[in-house]
């Protein structure tokens, strides 16, 4: 687990495309590893993101890393005039920050999706969801992973 | 014998939101695992998911490693109309499987 | 009762009478493990149940013969049998796993090689053959010829073994309820298998848990289908007895 010091809260604004995406997003004093500011980049462009309308559900202990419940849901009408284009899911401390992309649109009803993923560790795990107006709106949940005792040779 | 799992409820009212449910037996291998000699296993997972109504694409899912094995994956759908939901799962190596089910909306 | 049945073992095993607080690992789940475990459509276990069913009607072998043409109908023909297992065998002597039985079956009658032990085949029949008690009490043990056999494998749950010198009775017994690297140790009751382990990512038999176990003590986990694993299963499940049969079950 994280042993920094300083966890306060801070708005921070990564300006311009030497820096990456404009994330405002308010996080903790812990740094989002570039890797997963690049995922989240190539989904937004320079467009900003901000905290809200998305529902991110996780357990926040979580029996066993290998299968972990996810179910994300977005206040959106779904109407041909305002709906979720799509959703995606990031992480932070596994190998690569995608967890998967869902692309929806009006024929949806709702914007609800669940599914089972990976955690390699206990981690951050955000979702953003892009509008059909071209905002973006995200929300994050921090997961503890647990490890199964008694493993087994491979 | 059909390796994916679709549930779709029966009948509907026109316009109602269902809910569809998917499962299909995969390991999705992640391509970081070492054998114990400390040889790569290859990637080898399920790359997309697709769901069509009459022909018409209504989800789509690009799914990557971190998607746990034997993949579950739930998503809405309005029922618009009387015939036929699939989905099509493809990925690496060639996977390929659609499971097709009825719906009758009144 | 049972103690009169089985003789000389008796005095031993009359002190391993149902507690009254035995729970099944289920109840040592999160809440979001054990829906999986309830939903049909989230339980992995069945899509190895699903291709076992298809596996059922498959005809295999020099005799050209499916499951189907003997057995009929499983969700008739086996009901109740997995919960009967590890059942005595007069081939062999003494107890019988339902895996081996699947496979005197495939040598013996549909004149088809031995699956493999965890083999997919083997997962998918045993997991479809499982289902069907699904819900029923476990009713192993009583048959007095596989006393000898319980008691082998009493001793050996009780045993000390391995580089940590532990016996299965010191974490299953005595420290069931505390943790162990994170996760709740259970009792070790075999209700949910085949089981769908989340630390596998893979439905797999009781053999294969308990192999992990002995890995886990680092002693020398016991091969597959060996006697020693017959006996603890038929011990373990004996001391499950009255249990419902969850098969197939979903575990960290």
């Amino acid at each position: 687990m994280d042993a920094r010091p300083d966890r306060r809260q801070f708005l921070r604004v990564a300006a311009g495309a030497a820096a990456g995406s404009v994330l405002l997003t308010v996080v903790p004093a812990r740094a989002v590893p570039a890797a997963t500011l690049e995922a989240i980049r190539q989904v937004t462009g320079s467009a900003p993101v901000q905290p809200g309308k998305v529902s991110l559900t996780l357990p926040p202990l979580s029996e066993n890393g290998n299968s972990v419940p996810l179910e994300i849901r977005v206040d959106s009408p779904m109407t041909e005039a305002a709906h979720v284009k799509s959703i995606h899911v990031f992480t932070e401390k596994n190998p690569q920050p995608n967890v998967v992309d869902v692309h929806l649109g009006p024929r949806a009803g709702r914007a609800v999706v669940a599914t089972r993923i990976r955690l390699a560790d206990s981690q951050t795990v955000t979702a953003i969801a892009a509008l059909s107006d071209g905002t973006f709106w995200s929300a994050s949940v921090g997961v503890v992973v647990t490890i199964a005792a008694c493993a087994e040779e491979l | 014998m059909a390796k994916g799992m679709l549930n779709v409820p029966a009948r509907a009212a026109r316009g109602a939101v269902i809910e569809i449910k998917s499962m299909i037996l995969h390991p999705m291998e992640t391509g970081y695992r070492r054998t114990q000699l400390g040889a790569a296993i290859p990637r080898d997972i399920i790359r997309r998911v697709v769901c069509t109504y009459n022909g018409t694409e209504v989800f789509r899912a690009d799914l990557h490693p971190a998607i746990a094995a034997n993949p579950y994956l739930v998503f809405p759908t309005v029922a618009t109309e009387s015939g036929t939901i699939a989905i099509t799962w493809t990925g690496d190596n060639g996977f390929s499987v659609t499971e097709s089910a009825a719906i009758a909306v009144e | 009762m049972a103690a009169a049945a089985l003789g000389l073992a008796g005095a031993a095993l009359a002190a391993d009478a149902p507690a009254p607080d035995r729970r099944s690992g289920y109840e040592f789940m999160s809440r979001e493990t054990r829906a999986m475990q309830d939903d049909e459509t989230a339980n992995p276990g069945l899509l190895w149940v699903r291709e076992g069913e298809g596996l059922w009607r498959v005809k295999v072998g020099a005799a050209g013969a499916a499951c189907a043409d003997c057995h009929g109908e499983a969700r008739t023909s086996m009901k109740g049998v997995a919960a009967r297992y590890p059942a005595f065998d007069a081939a062999r002597g003494g107890p019988i796993t339902i895996e081996q039985r699947i496979n005197q079956c495939r040598v013996e009658r549909q004149k088809a090689p031995a699956l493999a032990y965890e083999s997919a085949e083997l997962l998918a029949l045993t997991a479809y053959v499982a289902r069907q008690s699904r819900g029923l009490p476990i009713d192993v043990g009583a048959d007095p010829r596989l006393a000898r056999a319980l008691e082998t494998g009493r001793a050996l749950y009780h045993r000390r073994q391995g580089q940590l010198d532990l016996a299965c009775a010191q974490c299953h017994d005595q420290y069931w309820g505390r943790k162990l690297a994170g996760n709740t140790i259970p009792q070790g009751h075999p209700t949910g298998y085949p089981v769908y382990r989340l630390e596998w990512q893979h439905l797999g038999s009781l053999q294969r848990r308990l192999r992990n176990c002995l890995t886990g003590i680092r002693a020398e986990a016991y091969p597959y289908g060996s006697p020693e694993l017959v006996q603890l299963e038929l011990f373990l499940m004996w001391r499950a007895r009255g249990m419902p049969v969850e098969a197939p079950g979903v575990r960290p």
